[in-house]
């Protein structure tokens, strides 16, 4: 498909101002998603130390207990509907139209609509910290009946604003992934036919279908929710007939979802960096993408195994352990298919490799920790406990933000231009690795051992264990300091990255970096060959000799 | 990857991965074992299958982890490519049989630990029923099942923000420390009179929510004497906790004698750590969030003591 352009024509360079405005170019947008995202990361991350300062010690002796379940509620939201849905939306942006080759997404504005809500709706949840009350201090689940207590009957509330801030969120999301979808449907490059499409997008369409479906039982949800809480409705009110298990099942049908749109485009992550980085096309290649495809099918009739001690019946319980077992298989494919691309690799540690390769390690333990959890009564016995804390920090943070961490160093040349420092992005990694462990791994001993989640004080019993959690999550504060100054740094003053700099097999690295606004323009190349071609010597694309030749020239010019 | 000529097989490499796999079954096995260390005194009928179930998961996921982290140390160790090496490597896109492999020794280990789980529930039957009861199966329809089936103490569970309140009908006795006799069945029914809280006693290895608006009945039988801890395991607001109690398992006689003196006894205000935290942050100078205040510490004959050891 070739798309009319207007000639290409020296335009100045519009500078730093388009990244604080309302910019339709997908590229820009990605930019502004991700850096909002690790805005909201600091606070999120700011909330956690307090969380831990709090739980070094068994009593409830640093904040407040209402303050204490104020912030493990705001540091769960801000984390997922502020810090990871918006990065991730941000390396879409970023990722799908170049890898697809699309001059941009299929509707530029509505993109930019879904990007501005997010700093609307993050200013709204951050505001709920300074209205009469404090913010929601239900958790991030808010069920029914204390997510509708209101103690102190204002109209606005902080409850009232998360659950206002939760829904803008689905918007946005909704937006997105309408946008997502039909970029990757309609305006793949010529050539590129469904089977020729890069993992990546194989799993941002599955995760996005995700939340085409899900969103809409949260949302709707939601609204009930606040229906009860502001105008004395009872659909899960008990003593007006409600039932607050009706809640959990709406939003658990989104929210158990919810993590497969996180972990799936870390999926394709993993596939994307494996290869370039053993110089191995990927393992199995359909089976990791069709896959994706049975984790999204099975990934909606799981949700009620969030609800096993909930009031559920056995039949239920059983029913859903069977499918939360089966969701294991397709994701053990992926893994197994991972470790076939890198046995009897050429190996090169860099720094995207050493993120992924950590991820993959606490990925597997999570999966692990998973079939636990899945096992009814097991699940009895740990759920609710801190060993549901550290299985979902592995999955999100050991997993999902050290593949988020791969893909920023990976991709930050391409879209930056620049090329991050190996140095600081390898001290990063270790104490991401360590931290991760150290902080998540004792959470497990304290679930098996009955401690729940959401506490404030504990027995004195768990008290070791807490203590080595505590120094993890602070070794985990520290990590992101050479993040942030390696990012900065290399922004402002890096080396030059070339068209390609690690020698990777895709449509976005045949273009400059950083790419014009209109990536490929008019000239579209056709693709030839499935990806992944490492050491097969076939071109990805038509005339690629000519194209590479042409960046080259480019570049020698520039220099 | 189906040719007619096999390659010659290294016998020096089958010896080797033998020996290491060697290693690692003992190993899962050592872990599944130290894995009931992990877990609190085992004090019920339900205790040792989720045990066992979790000392089986342990093996087998040690065994699955050790092999992906043996693979991997293996590349970073041997599979690095050298220094200004840009070559690629050997271009093997992937295997059928390979995959119809892992796809299916998963799919078999998963629905077997799958179905002997349900079993297992089934004959424990712990919790009571609820809706649906036509989906039992024929012997529980007809009340089959030791869980279903024994005659057994009567233990009425009443959560509140924030304390527990156990009562006993029979007795006509209410406290705020749960006691048991050991080796005999009980079937607690569960209300909440506010919010959802969760009845969880990790040395019984059970938990279920108290619902609202419903009751919902739970059957187990203790097996140890000693003293635990119930937490409230649903989070159920601002001093969720706090929301504990104490679980005395006593022997027979001991219980039914605790029952005589605990029916004596003059009603007094129960144990609320709530009630207390509240009445002294109270008093117009509380800074912080606002809270619901806590329902008043229910009238029982009783209260139990604030800070007794706990084995679990």
């Amino acid at each position: 498909m070739t798309i009319a352009t207007f000639p290409p024509e020296p335009k100045p360079d519009p500078g730093w101002s388009r990244y604080f405005g309302f910019c339709t170019d997908a590229k820009v947008i990605g930019i502004q998603y991700i850096v909002t995202a690790f805005f909201f990361f600091l606070i999120g991350g700011l909330l956690a130390m307090v969380i831990r300062g709090e739980l070094i010690t068994p009593a409830s002796d640093l904040v407040d207990r209402a303050v204490y379940n104020g912030i493990y509620t705001m540091h769960g939201t801000i984390m997922l509907f502020l810090f990871i849905f918006p990065v991730l939306n941000g390396l879409n942006n970023l990722l799908i139209p170049t890898m697809i080759g699309a001059p941009d997404m299929a509707f530029p504005r509505l993109n930019a609509v879904a990007f501005w809500l997010v700093p609307i709706f993050g200013s709204l949840l951050i505001a709920s910290f300074f209205v009469p009350g404090g913010p929601a201090y239900s958790g991030w689940w808010s069920y029914p009946p204390v997510s509708i207590q209101n103690p102190l009957g204002h109209f606005v509330n902080g409850q009232g604003l998360w659950i206002t801030a939760v829904a803008l969120s689905g918007v946005s999301s909704i937006m997105g992934a309408l946008n997502f979808v039909t970029t990757i449907l309609r305006m793949r490059a010529p050539g590129m036919t469904i089977t020729r499409m890069p993992v990546f997008c194989w799993t941002a369409l599955a995760a996005q279908s995700l939340q085409l479906i899900g969103l809409p039982a949260l949302t709707g949800g939601a609204i009930m929710l606040l229906m009860d809480l502001s105008f004395g409705t009872s659909f899960y009110r008990p003593e007006g007939g409600g039932d607050p298990v009706l809640y959990q099942h709406f939003f658990w049908f989104y929210s158990h979802p919810a993590v497969y749109v996180i972990i799936l485009p870390v999926f394709g992550i993993f596939s994307e960096l494996f290869p370039v980085y053993s110089r191995k096309p990927l393992f199995g290649y359909l089976y990791v993408a069709l896959a994706s495809f049975i984790i999204v099918g099975l990934g909606l009739i799981v949700w009620v195994h969030h609800m096993f001690p909930s009031g559920v019946a056995q039949w239920m319980r059983n029913l859903f352990m069977v499918f939360t077992m089966l969701i294991a298989v397709p994701t053990g494919v992926k893994v197994f298919a991972w470790l076939g691309t890198i046995w009897g690799g050429k190996l090169q540690l860099t720094t995207p490799m050493l993120f992924c390769l950590g991820g993959l390690f606490n990925f597997v333990f999570a999966g692990i920790t998973g079939i636990m959890l899945a096992t009814v009564p097991v699940d009895i016995h740990v759920s609710n406990t801190y060993f549901v804390v550290g299985h979902f920090h592995y999955v999100i943070y050991g997993a999902a933000v050290m593949g988020i961490f791969a893909a920023i160093y990976h991709w930050f040349p391409k879209f930056i231009g620049r090329m991050p420092y190996e140095g600081l992005g390898k001290l990063h990694c270790l104490l991401t690795f360590v931290g991760a462990n150290l902080n998540f791994l004792p959470m497990h001993p304290l679930g098996l051992m009955g401690m729940p989640r959401r506490v404030s004080s504990y027995d004195p019993e768990f008290t070791f264990w807490n203590v080595v959690a505590s120094l993890g999550a602070f070794l985990l504060g520290v990590s992101i300091i050479p993040f942030l100054l390696n990012m900065v740094s290399a922004w402002i003053r890096g080396p030059k990255a070339t068209h390609n700099p690690w020698r990777a097999i895709g449509l976005e690295w045949l273009l400059p970096s950083p790419p014009p606004e209109d990536n490929f323009g008019e000239e579209v190349p056709t693709v030839i060959s499935r990806p992944y071609g490492y050491g097969t010597g076939l071109p990805l694309v038509e005339h690629q000799d000519e194209i590479e030749r042409r960046l080259d020239l480019q570049e020698a010019s520039a220099a | 990857m189906t040719s007619s000529s096999k390659p010659p097989i290294n016998t020096t490499a089958v010896a080797g991965v033998s020996l290491w796999v060697g290693v690692l079954v003992v190993l899962s096995h050592w872990m599944g074992e130290q894995s009931h260390r992990w877990l609190p005194v085992s004090a019920s009928t339900a205790a040792p299958l989720v045990d066992n179930l979790f000392g089986l998961e342990t093996a087998i996921g040690t065994f699955v982890f050790g092999a992906v982290v043996s693979v991997m140390v293996w590349v970073m160790l041997f599979n690095r490519a050298e220094k200004y090496d840009e070559s690629d490597a050997v271009p093997v896109e992937g295997n059928t049989r390979l995959e119809v492999i892992w796809t299916a020794i998963p799919f078999v280990l998963l629905m077997a630990i799958a179905s002997w789980t349900i079993q297992a529930e089934k004959e424990l039957g712990t919790l009571g029923p609820m809706e649906h009861i036509h989906l039992r199966d024929p012997i529980e329809q007809v009340g089959g099942y030791a869980g279903d089936r024994l005659p057994s103490e009567q233990v009425e569970v009443i959560a509140r923000q924030w304390s527990w309140e156990f009562r006993y009908p029979g007795a006509n006795v209410s406290s705020t420390e749960l006691h048991l006799a050991v080796d005999q069945p009980v079937t607690f029914r569960l209300v909440s009179e506010d919010v959802l809280h969760g009845f969880f006693i990790p040395a019984f290895r059970l938990k279920q929510d108290v619902i609202p608006g419903r009751a919902i009945d739970l059957n187990i039988t203790p097996t140890r004497e000693g003293t635990y801890r119930l937490r409230d395991s649903q989070f159920s607001g601002t001093w969720f906790a706090a929301n504990q109690a104490d679980v005395v398992v006593e022997s027979a006689d001991a219980h039914s004698a605790w029952l005589q003196q605990a029916a004596a006894a003059p009603l007094q205000p129960g144990l609320s750590v709530a009630v207390e935290e509240y009445a002294t942050l109270s008093g117009g100078s509380r800074r912080g969030w606002a809270t619901v205040p806590p329902a008043p510490p229910p009238q029982v004959n009783v209260p139990g003591s604030p800070d007794q050891p706990h084995d679990a």
